[in-house]
């Protein structure tokens, strides 16, 4: 199939509905505006439900009610919206609905600023809204990659019954790359009829199906963490995804990078290459479950002197970088954010900085 | 096992007792909307919305599809199921603070969007399950657990009118205030929520019926003085009777 | 191989849609490529410009501090970008509306009187398409020919355009191949 030129903010709207899902309910926030105007078009050709809410709130709960109810479903929103949202995706999470949570970040705290970000890491992998909860947060670094994971989201949401997050930032929203749409990744939705409120009658059954997250019974409440928990650990041992980029020879440096970051620091390499610096890099695809042994086995080369993340924010994925490395190596930190994307001659100057310590 | 003849268990509800405080209102409201969903014969496709409050617990009586919403969005989720699931008959069961304070933007824009789902909103004057809080529906005067000298009307406002402020709105609706405190105004009460869920399988319009109703617990008060109270207080603010129909929406 | 390109001139002047033209078409031609917007709160008026990255291997870094080529618009573009671009480069200029140089002696300076042209097509929304056309012939960075089919493509749903647009991108690389 031919590509198509397209904006990462189209893709992620046209590659919900190639997956299957043509349920959509928004609200609009710059830099991701054109998924919802994008399918506010789109969606009715397809017969599809296209929604603007009133909040982030509502809308993470309208998620919520249509996700309860076993129907594919998802929405879009930047930084500040997924703050909103936070509450609904709690609750999602706890009552084991499947939904997929696209976050194009801005920069932060509060408004912040409009351009793009990684400064939501915390927020998409360490929780957000309250209580113990994971998302399993995947995050693209082009706009074919921004693609396939949208698609591959909803099945994955179903596999563990569990809210998805694409993590992207602004760049990735914004900027136009060739797109194709892999018709191998659109897989039919699973049976939900053992859980989902969908009525009695529709499934044949006598008995009521219930989707709720209140446990008075402190016992029952350790137990149904329990099995979440059972849950997030087979997302560890089963969802790990990274590149590798540069590490089979032998460097002395090794850069962890995600998302638009990564892409900045794969020139900054190739560049280093050049002038006779061999440094590595392992790109998480996945950024929960984080991919620990690759980083760890990575950092533990005889060769590798020093770890560098390198990030959109002021030092977030670092703390699981040093977590993964465990005291082997001594890990750093480099990065901006503002909406300034580190260039790769900073990159390249941080990497120097290192090597001359 | 005997049963009278005439007063059997709805389908629609579970054999089992409720939590409910000795004088309260649910059950009578409960059983009411259950008999509604029997006689409309939709139980197998109907979904409930619990809220957050007193009603929380209303999934284990009902005997139905149920969801438990967060405080206050319960309209949300309902607008969520109808947009993907007009098939399926919604109803979501909110308390006064529930709908009338945390809650009040999604029920205002669920209204105003005409969502074809069915609220039932119970209005006691006061937050129950917290333990007695003032909620935006309580009285001037009204003691509380948060307005312990009175709700002062000059500091907080008076107590909102949902049904009347929802029926200002120009999308047509069908917008109603019942109570069940006797006889006389269950059978009213009963005849509002058939109207409503009919509105909604016709697939017409946004439905409310608000049910002034008692909490004797907070309010400090045996069930009988709860009901004269009511009678006498909360239903001369609050006056029953059909505020907003869909028919006279498209009249004007 | 890599080549960049720097479109830039007002909110309103069709930057952005002769970027994704030029990325349209190198993505037709077989190349990776990549189009990045400036966006911000100025959806009109303001000052817009776009990269276009293309390569023949996969990119890698969407921030480019020195672009290989310039197309400005207008004169605050000019100034901005013209020092950043790199020697050898291709900076064009709508002289119609920039009075001054580029200061720079490396770079092959390319002065194209866009709005002018356009106005003697017959439409003053055209100068982006002058000023494309242009710039794709002196830079010789694609075959002109795929250019011309992109733009023919982009204004397929409006096709009594295209003929003004055509003529438009004819005008324009004369005048690149006339200075």
């Amino acid at each position: 199939m031919g590509k198509i030129l397209m904006k990462g903010n189209e893709a992620i709207g046209e590659a919900a509905i190639r997956a299957g899902c043509t349920n959509y309910f928004a609200y609009p926030i710059t830099p991701q505006s054109e998924v919802a105007e994008y399918l506010a078009r789109r969606l009715p050709e397809v017969g599809g439900v296209f929604l603007q809410g009133e909040s982030e709130v509502a809308v993470s709960y309208m998620i919520f009610g249509a996700s309860a109810c076993g129907e594919r479903v998802f929405t879009t929103s930047s930084s500040p919206g997924i703050s909103l949202m936070s509450e609904g995706i709690s609750y999602i999470a706890a009552a084991q609905c499947p939904a997929v949570f696209v976050n194009i970040m801005r920069g932060g705290p509060g408004l912040g600023g409009i351009l793009p970000s990684q400064g939501d890491y915390f927020q998409a992998t360490k929780g957000g809204g309250h209580g113990d909860y994971r998302l399993l947060v995947l995050a693209p670094a082009s706009v074919q990659e921004a693609a396939e994971m949208v698609m591959q989201a909803f099945s994955l949401a179903e596999k563990y019954r569990n809210p998805v997050m694409i993590l992207g930032d602004g760049l990735i929203g914004q900027m136009m790359e060739p797109v194709a749409f892999p018709e191998h990744l659109a897989t039919p939705p699973v049976n939900k009829d053992d859980w989902a409120t969908n009525g009695m009658a529709n499934r044949g059954s006598q008995r009521p199906n219930l989707v709720k997250t209140l446990y008075l019974d402190p016992e029952q409440l350790n137990a149904h963490n329990l099995t979440l928990r059972a849950k997030y650990q087979r997302m560890r041992q089963e969802e790990v995804r990274f590149e590798p980029y540069n590490t089979e020879v032998d460097y002395q440096v090794l850069i962890v990078s995600f998302g638009t970051m990564s892409r900045v620091c794969r020139t900054a390499i190739d560049n280093l290459k050049a002038q006779g610096r061999e440094v590595a890099m392992i790109r998480p695809q996945t950024l929960f479950p984080y991919p620990e042994a690759a980083v760890r086995e990575a950092a533990a080369k005889a060769s590798c002197r020093v770890v560098l993340s390198v990030e959109m924010n002021m030092g977030q994925m670092v703390e699981d970088v040093e977590r993964s490395v465990r005291g082997q190596r001594p890990v750093e930190w480099f990065g901006k954010c503002g909406g300034e994307v580190p260039t790769p001659e900073e990159v390249m100057e941080a990497v120097r900085g290192l090597l001359a310590r | 096992m005997a049963k009278g003849k005439t007063f059997k268990r709805p389908e629609a509800l579970r054999d089992c007792p409720t939590h409910y405080c000795p004088g309260c209102t649910h059950g009578v409201i409960h059983r009411l909307v259950a008999e509604v969903i029997d006689e409309l014969g939709v139980r197998g496709r109907t979904v409930g919305i619990a809220p957050v409050g007193c009603a929380v617990l209303a999934y284990n009586y009902f005997n139905c599809d149920f969801q438990e919403a967060a405080h206050g969005r319960a309209p949300a989720m309902a607008t969520g199921i109808k947009r993907v699931r007009p098939d399926l008959m919604v109803f979501t069961y909110q308390g006064d603070g529930d709908l009338a304070s945390i809650g009040m933007g999604e029920i205002v824009h669920a209204a105003n969007r005409g969502e074809k789902f069915t609220t039932i909103f119970v209005n006691n004057a006061i937050y129950g399950m917290t333990g007695g809080q003032m909620a935006p529906t309580t009285m001037p005067g009204q003691r509380t657990s948060t307005s312990p000298f009175g709700r002062d009307a000059a500091q907080v406002g008076m107590p909102i009118r949902v049904a009347e402020l929802l029926a200002s709105l120009q999308t047509p609706a069908y917008i109603a205030r019942q109570t069940v405190i006797k006889p006389k105004y269950i059978a009213r009460a009963r005849k509002a929520i058939h109207k409503a869920f009919s509105y909604q399988l016709a697939n017409r319009c946004f439905s409310l019926v608000e049910i002034v109703s008692t909490c004797p617990t907070n309010w400090g008060m045996t069930p009988l003085d709860a009901v004269e109270w009511t009678e006498k207080t909360l239903l001369a603010y609050y006056p029953p009777g059909e505020i907003k129909t869909p028919e006279a929406a498209e009249e004007r | 191989m890599q080549s960049e390109v720097m479109f830039a001139g007002f909110g309103g002047q069709g930057i952005l849609l002769i970027a994704k033209v030029l990325a349209h078409a190198a993505m037709e031609a077989g190349f990776e490529v990549v189009w990045i917007p400036s966006y911000g709160p100025e959806m009109r008026g303001g000052t817009a410009y776009c990269m276009v990255v293309i390569s023949d291997r996969p990119i890698g870094s969407p921030i480019i501090r020195n672009p290989g080529h310039l197309v400005a618009m207008n004169r605050p573009s000019l100034e901005k970008f013209a020092p950043v671009v790199k020697p050898g480069g291709v900076v064009l200029i709508n002289s119609s509306l920039i009075p001054v140089r580029s200061g720079r002696s490396d770079v092959d300076e390319c002065l194209v009187p866009a709005n002018d042209l356009a106005m003697e097509v017959g439409n003053v929304r055209a100068a982006n398409i002058v000023a494309l056309a242009a710039f794709v012939s002196r830079s010789r960075i694609l075959d002109y020919d795929l250019v011309r089919e992109a733009v023919r493509e982009e204004f397929a749903a409006k096709a009594k355009l295209i003929p003004l647009n055509m003529e438009a991108m004819e005008r324009g690389r004369q005048a690149a191949l006339a200075t």
